[in-house]
């Protein structure tokens, strides 16, 4: 890619971003991103939700600033958004006061156009992206689908050398986003775009697979570049051919990698009080290790191809497996998934057996709740306020991950009757025996 | 004086533990009025009262006087925008300024407006001596400070909830502070700006009826319009004259809902964020009527373009307004520099205030004050439990049911609207026809006009609560208590906290007007705080004027901190499910 630097469109340059703690030290989102786009390509960053992606896209657009680390568009260093950039967003971010003509018009703003030319160009990029007929609708009459178009002519209207995506087809249903992702893959590759490179945000991996040339692999905590994998096939692609399930397997694999990577760093932090836990309920777990034990899996699974069975995100699956690995009902490797011993007889038991067992589980293999057990076993009053353990947490956690590992292992403890939770006075009590 | 649904429910409103800040701009507020007190008692001396006009208690004059009474208003809503527009942006684009405007507002909101309306009136009063501006300005301003630190409070809040998609939208087709002002900025804050707008007009009736008929000391004012109109009907004990005042109100009022509010809630419609169709869309005749006629709607568009183009230019703002200091100096000593100038400023107004008060207030005064403060508590406290036990079952059985709702819920708030000192000379004349004890009998006008925010929050609640609840309450065949006490209270508890905070606000301004009463020669004194000030202000007792806002104001911060508040976010986090 860096052969020749006059394609490069935008460059990042060892990009860090560490968010400010009021106690702490400075938690560290991105670390040491490199990243360059250029001419022609549609470069794809995929990513677990919270590996700080979002982040890179927005200051790839100059709407924040990295701690450190330079950004360059087109050879010159980045100082907020600038002309040539523009944005698609995940959440449409359409003005529900304008309409879908004055929305569009929104994008050309800032040229400073006379009001004939504005209306003329806006138009046109309505035409284009299929949307005529419309421009007087307001978004809050127009499907999910229609609305996501309107974002699309926003940000083409100005022209933008680069167009930035931010997940744009997630907030879609299945069949809406497909039509949108072959749509516009028709008119970059017939070439009707005045975009010359774009750059987007996924955790879709089929998407990326589907529409990426190039896709950079992000990891979490803090977020880097885990792997490059690049696209060679032509478009149209085809989802049943062999290489493209190569690529997405290969994708699952480094997914999987990085997974237990980062189980494992944290396993060895603070005596692996300090691990975040995925976001899994009870009941996702159980659920997934009753789909993994019974036919045609018996106990043995692709990751890709349980997604596939069972219509899951990858945000969505993930969690589960990792909590399956953590708690040693199944052990991850390879994008696949491979029930344990343990497992299997979880899948077998009644209500009472399964909660004898997951308890276990939970006090050998998760040290956050062991330990909160503990403490409550050796406190008096059997009682302690929730306060303690988040700030135990946010030592070597971001807010958002102690208030969800928090919120984990409260469900599980809960479940396992290990301890449990009063709310109102925010404390870990001990369970009472039922009786 | 009020606080209203939309500074409670804003997202982000999280309600800070009384702190450094909220004591400082007490401490400012209150200071600052009385020194503006004192300044405002050694402008009287020059004083030379305007020629005041007769008023008539003609009917036929009637119409003329209503017609000025509602140019006041419109005079101060006008004003309150464009307060609306400069203070809370500033407030929320700049962090320093934030940090003193903030606390200055929270605290001007619980300040009885009619209690300093005797420094004001003074104070324009002398600005244009022998002039009839002086004092129809000092009617706007007590309508005004009755809907700005709302309108404020609304925007603001509004300016600091703007959803992060649609912020950064703006930001990366790099619009220019004037565009995002008009595009972003202030359609995402109309419609709850609008709603605080019809909220506050409905209590600036009552001031405005309060303040065109007003003596401090020997300045007396009269302007023409309803107040003063029912102000002589009083004087010559002309109880027709008082009802044909009321019908004048009723009309007031409806043609301002009708033609101004109405339409403009409607029009607000289009602003809400939700991308969801809105269940019941509100319908104004007026609007229909514009929007369908022709020659409106050319005319509109003219308009429309005119200001479409005035919007999309890229206007740059000076960078002072965007963030603090021209000069480039460490953002820290700015810091050090601005905190030392508001620990100035306070010290400052304490020490004046101290030197000031001591040497005409006594202890003994404290403790009159104080005494007369407790007793209008009770009777806040008493009024407000009394009317709670009486408009929540009504509140909750109208609500339940859609079509009694919509008949109910205009009538609840035109009566919240309408100025219940215009009623007050006909209950007087009842307690002194029957000879009632007036400490009693007088407490009762207190909550006369604000009651009804109990009745139209409680039956906006219970219509918005949940049918799937109730219908599972109804298949489990709940019982009555248990219903009340499990399923209803909780599911209007936040909605009936606001408008309990708003009737006791309401309460302890009209107590001003509403403890020491008179009818034709027949003086009523039912004494408590609102009759001290009522009596100071007669006297034109400055120093003492503002000893008694300044403890009603304390007791009004007080009871908010400690009771209402806190009620408040209960109610809120109980009624979440994530």
């Amino acid at each position: 890619m860096a052969t020749q630097n006059a394609t490069v469109i935008i460059e990042l340059h060892k990009v860090c971003k560490a968010f400010a703690k009021p106690s702490a030290e400075p938690l560290p989102v991105l670390k040491d991103i490199d990243i360059s786009v250029t001419k022609g390509e549609i470069l794809g960053l995929l990513g677990r939700s919270g590996s700080g992606k979002s982040t890179l896209l927005r200051i790839a657009g100059g709407l924040i600033k990295p701690t450190s680390g330079e950004v360059l568009y087109r050879g010159a260093p980045l100082a907020g958004p600038a002309e040539g950039i523009a944005m698609v967003f995940q959440t449409f971010a359409l003005y529900p006061w304008l309409t879908v003509l004055d929305n569009v018009e929104l994008g050309l703003d800032a040229l400073g156009l006379s009001l004939d030319e504005a209306r003329r160009r806006a138009m046109a990029s309505i035409d284009l992206i299929g949307l005529d007929g419309f421009q007087s609708a307001y978004p809050r009459e127009l499907s999910g689908g229609m609305r996501q178009r309107v974002g699309f002519a926003r940000a083409i209207v100005s022209e933008p050398t680069l167009l930035l995506m931010d997940e744009p087809f997630s907030a879609l249903d299945v069949l809406t986003a497909e039509t949108l992702r072959t749509d516009f893959l028709d008119l970059w590759t017939e070439q009707k775009l005045p975009t010359k490179a774009v750059l987007m945000v996924t955790h879709n991996i089929e998407e990326a697979v589907l529409m990426c040339d190039r896709i950079l692999v992000l990891s979490s905590n803090p977020a880097r570049i885990a792997a490059e994998i690049p696209v060679p096939l032509r478009q149209p692609r085809d989802r049943l051919d062999a290489e493209f399930h190569g690529i997405v397997d290969e994708i699952y694999s480094t997914l999987t990698a990085r997974s237990l990577e980062s189980i494992g760093v944290h396993g060895q932090v603070h005596g692996g009080l300090a691990q975040p836990l995925p976001r899994a309920s009870v009941n996702q777990i159980s659920g997934l290790i009753e789909k993994l034990s019974a036919a045609p899996y018996a106990g043995n699974a692709e990751l890709a191809q349980i997604a596939g069975a069972l219509a899951l995100e990858v945000d969505d699956l993930f969690p589960t497996a990792e909590a399956l690995h953590i708690l040693e009902f199944a052990v991850l490797k390879d994008g696949a998934l491979k029930l344990s011993a343990a497992g299997r007889v979880f899948a077998q038991g009644n209500t009472d057996e399964r909660k004898r067992l997951f308890r276990e589980h939970l006090l050998r293999f998760v040290p956050l709740a062991a330990h909160i057990h503990r403490i409550l076993e050796e406190r008096e009053a059997h009682r302690a306020p929730r306060m303690r353990f988040e700030a135990e947490l946010e030592d070597h956690l971001t807010r958002r991950e102690a208030e969800r590992t928090l919120r984990v292992v409260t469900g599980w403890g809960r479940y396992a009757e290990l301890f449990g939770y009063d709310d109102k006075s925010r404390r870990f009590t001990v369970v009472e025996a039922a009786e | 004086m009020e606080h209203h649904a939309e500074v409670l429910t804003g997202g982000v409103w999280r309600q800070r533990i009384p702190g450094w800040r909220d004591v400082a701009a007490t401490l400012l507020v209150l200071g600052v009025m009385v020194l503006i007190g004192v300044g405002a008692h050694q402008m009287v001396a020059p004083f030379v009262a305007a020629q005041q006009p007769a008023i008539s208690l003609s009917p036929a004059a009637l119409p003329l006087y209503t017609l000025r009474t509602m140019m006041r208003m419109l005079a101060a809503l006008v004003a309150s925008l464009i307060f609306t527009f400069t203070y809370a942006t500033l407030a929320a684009k700049s962090r320093r300024a934030e940090t003193v405007l903030i606390p200055v507002l929270d605290v001007l909101q619980s300040v009885p407006i009619l209690g300093y309306l005797s420094f004001t009136v003074v104070f324009f009063v002398s600005l244009f001596p022998g002039n009839e501006l002086g004092p129809e300005l000092a009617a706007i301003f007590a309508v005004f400070t009755s809907q700005a630190w709302n309108m404020a409070f609304s925007f603001y809040q509004s300016l600091r909830t703007i959803p992060s998609d649609l912020d950064e939208a703006s930001r990366s087709f790099r619009a220019s502070a004037w565009q995002r002002f008009w595009r972003l900025e202030v359609p995402f804050a109309m419609p709850g700006l609008i709603w605080n707008m019809m909220m506050s007009m409905s209590g600036g009736w009552f001031f405005v009826v309060a303040s065109e008929a007003i003596s401090v000391g020997d300045v007396q004012i009269t302007l023409p319009g309803v107040g003063s109109y029912v102000a002589r009907a009083i004087q010559e004990r002309d109880l027709g004259a008082v009802g044909w005042a009321i019908l004048a109100m009723t009309i007031a009022i409806i043609l301002y809902d009708q033609l101004l509010f109405r339409p403009m809630v409607t029009w607000a419609e289009k602003f809400r964020y939700e991308q969801t169709a809105a269940g019941i869309v509100p319908r104004s005749w007026v609007l229909e009527l514009f929007r369908r006629s022709r020659l409106m709607t050319r005319f509109n568009e003219r308009i429309g373009m005119g200001l479409h183009r005035a919007v999309r230019t890229p206007l740059v703002l000076p960078r002072t307004i965007r963030e603090a200091t021209p000069w480039s100096l460490p953002p820290r000593i700015v810091d050090v520099v601005w905190y030392s100038l508001i620990v100035a400023a306070i010290a400052y107004v304490v020490w004046a205030l101290l030197r000031y008060a001591g040497s005409v207030l006594s202890l003994a005064d404290l403790r009159i004050a104080a005494s007369n403060g407790a007793l209008t508590l009770l009777r806040v406290a008493v009024l407000i439990v009394i009317a709670s036990m009486i408009w929540v079952p009504i509140g909750v059985f109208v609500g339940l049911r859609p079509n009694l709702t919509a008949i109910v819920q205009p009538i609840a708030q035109f009566l919240a609207a309408f100025p219940a000192n215009l009623l007050f000379p006909v209950v007087v004349f009842l307690i002194v026809r029957f000879d009632l004890a007036p400490k009693i009998w007088l407490s009762p006008l207190m909550i006369l006009g604000t009651q009804w925010y109990i009745l139209f929050n409680v039956i906006a609640g219970a219509s918005a609560f949940p049918s799937d609840l109730r219908e599972a309450a109804a298949t489990f065949r709940v019982r009555p208590w248990r219903w009340w006490r499990e399923v209803m209270l909780p599911g209007i508890f936040p909605y009936y906290v606001t408008g309990a905070i708003t009737a006791s606000g309401g309460a302890w301004n009209a107590s001003i007007v509403s403890e020491v009463v008179s009818w034709g020669p027949t003086k009523l004194n039912g004494s408590g705080l609102g009759a001290y000030i009522a009596q100071m202000t007669e006297a034109g007792d400055y120093p003492r004027i503002a000893l008694g806002v300044a403890t009603m104001s304390a007791l009004v911060i007080v009871a908010n901190r400690l009771l209402w508040r806190p009620l408040y976010r209960f109610g809120e986090r109980r009624t979440r499910l994530d």
